[in-house]
């Protein structure tokens, strides 16, 4: 049997709860070195949650998270993603009291293997408009401008995974591109990542495998191809 | 009375509002960054006093008393952050102010055990015990100036550690949003138990500079904390500025209210407040609420 590289995240039957709420039932996902992943799922299906969950944000009360097969479960979320992972969440968490430049530069730090591809100088060519707005404050940007910046952060910690959440909802279709045509470069630079979002189609496009979730459970897990062969698929679990 | 009178009152006030601002600029971090309301921040005042007063017996010299005073108040507001202060950040105001009331009446407890009730005083250092005569009949003491400084120093060091330091930019992101500046890989317990030490260094390095000019004695904590959080209110809490603005201001109405109406000294400070928040409910940099 060929031998399976170590996946960077690995989640195992998660079971998540707010309070009483139970919200993720029995969860199990992994990711490996590169791959791009999209999770979807109708609102309130428990997408953010499982991310929150894999962060240790919201730790899961039962279920196992591991990242590089060391058991990270209970641990805080800034030892979780100092192995290697980097988050954007949905409500993008710009420091509304911080300039661009300092919201990038707060948040720099090499890889897990002391790897330093992102700078400041490589984020700001990849994101030419938030070179212009340097020295404005987080909360004096456009909600597109703000999404890039999110990015931006994310990718200052040199990450070998990046989680995004919902990161073109509400933009302009123009913007939307810009982030696609972003996440498609950093996915050709070998960074793993998982993607929650609406557009199916840029889904399908980037995504090397495709998760559904269903109230708290994986009710669909399969490649693009499949996915886009079989539209009853989506229709039954995403449409309206 | 001469113009010198008044200049050797205006620098009087400059040197107690700056000595004031050390104070309160720590309680308004604490509050506008933390969300902790330390009631204790004048006992570590009176911690740096003591302190001064007890190592400069011990050594002979005030220099080496603040040099190994000052990690001794580091190590104890670290101490009271992790065993006291860390567990009351979810929780209401009222559990904070009610911890470290009591940490209030430790420490002078302590301090009656450790130095008793006697008044002390603290010899001011040879090199700087001379005076500027500015008249015939005025001069004004080189260490009053020599705090002032100091304080200026502090004052343009503590901007910059914020305003341009990547630990500055923590701190500040710290403030606004704790959960991402975690999933940002940053550990916030670390970065909060440091700016608490740092905000009891600075209340107790201000009880060690005043120290040879005030006496040293029980209970002078408590009137430091009162007049200080009269600063952070008419400031604005959380606004290092306002902080600075509003120790001017105190140390301005106080010193000259002793002066020129001796009689209303004592109702000065809280009648300033009691106009500007009637003026600026929110302080005179705060962000209304």
């Amino acid at each position: 049997m060929p031998q399976q590289p170590v996946p960077i995240l690995e989640a195992r039957q998660l079971h998540t709860y707010y309070g009483a709420s139970h919200i993720l039932h029995g969860i199990s996902l992994s990711i490996k070195p590169g791959e791009t992943l999209s999770l979807m799922g109708r609102n309130g299906m428990g997408k953010t949650t499982l991310l929150r969950s894999l962060l240790g944000l919201t730790p899961p009360r039962r279920g196992t998270v591991k990242v590089y097969g060391r058991d990270m479960t209970g641990a805080p979320p800034q030892k979780i993603v100092r192995q290697g992972i980097a988050f954007v969440p949905e409500d993008r968490g710009i420091f509304p009291n911080l300039t661009v430049r300092e919201n990038l530069v707060m948040a720099a730090r090499p890889g897990p293997n002391g790897r330093k591809d992102w700078d400041l100088t490589r984020v700001l060519e990849t994101f030419p408009r938030l070179a212009q707005r340097i020295n404005n404050m987080g909360n004096h940007l456009s909600g597109g401008e703000q999404q890039m910046l999110t990015v931006g952060r994310a990718l200052m910690t040199n990450p070998d995974l990046l989680i995004l959440d919902e990161a073109t909802e509400g933009l302009a279709p123009l913007i939307r591109k810009e982030i696609w045509s972003v996440v498609r470069k950093i996915k050709q630079s070998g960074i793993a990542a998982i993607l929650v979002d609406k557009d199916l189609k840029a889904l399908l496009e980037l995504a090397d495998r495709n998760i559904i979730i269903s109230k708290g459970r994986i009710v669909y897990e399969g490649s693009s191809e499949e996915l886009a062969a079989h539209p009853e698929i989506h229709a039954r679990h995403l449409g309206v | 009375m001469e113009l010198s009178f008044y200049l050797v009152q205006l620098l009087n006030a400059i040197q107690y509002g700056f000595l004031l601002f050390l104070v309160a600029s720590g309680l308004t971090l604490l509050f506008g960054i933390m969300g902790i309301i330390n009631l204790a921040h004048g006992s570590f005042y009176m911690i740096g006093a003591y302190l001064a007063y007890w190592l400069t017996d011990v050594t002979g010299n005030l220099w080496l008393g603040i040099l190994l005073g000052l990690p001794i108040a580091l190590l104890v507001g670290y101490l009271v952050e992790r065993f006291a202060i860390s567990f009351l950040y979810q929780r209401d105001h009222l559990y904070q102010v009610l911890l470290t009331f009591a940490l209030i009446l430790i420490f002078n407890e302590l301090q009656q055990i450790l130095w008793g009730t006697d008044v002390h005083g603290v010899a001011i250092p040879a090199i700087l015990a001379g005076s500027i005569p500015l008249t015939e009949n005025q001069s004004y003491p080189i260490y009053r100036l020599f705090i002032s400084a100091v304080c200026i120093a502090l004052a343009c060091g503590m901007s910059w550690v914020i305003q341009k330091t990547r630990l500055g930019m923590m701190i500040r992101a710290g403030a606004s949003n704790r959960e991402m500046v975690q999933s940002l890989g940053i550990n916030v317990n670390r970065l909060f138990a440091l700016v608490f030490s740092l905000g009891v260094a600075l209340a107790a390095f201000a009880g060690m500079l005043a120290a040879p000019v005030d006496s040293v004695y029980p209970g002078m904590g408590e009137n430091v904390l009162i007049i200080s959080f009269v600063v952070v209110v008419i400031g604005g809490t959380g606004s290092i500025k306002g902080a600075f603005v509003g120790a001017m201001l105190i140390g301005l109405v106080s010193t000259f209210g002793k002066v020129l109406l001796p009689e209303m000294a004592s109702v000065m400070a809280y009648a300033l407040m009691a106009v500007i928040l009637l003026w600026r409910p929110q302080g005179l940099f705060g962000r209304a609420r």
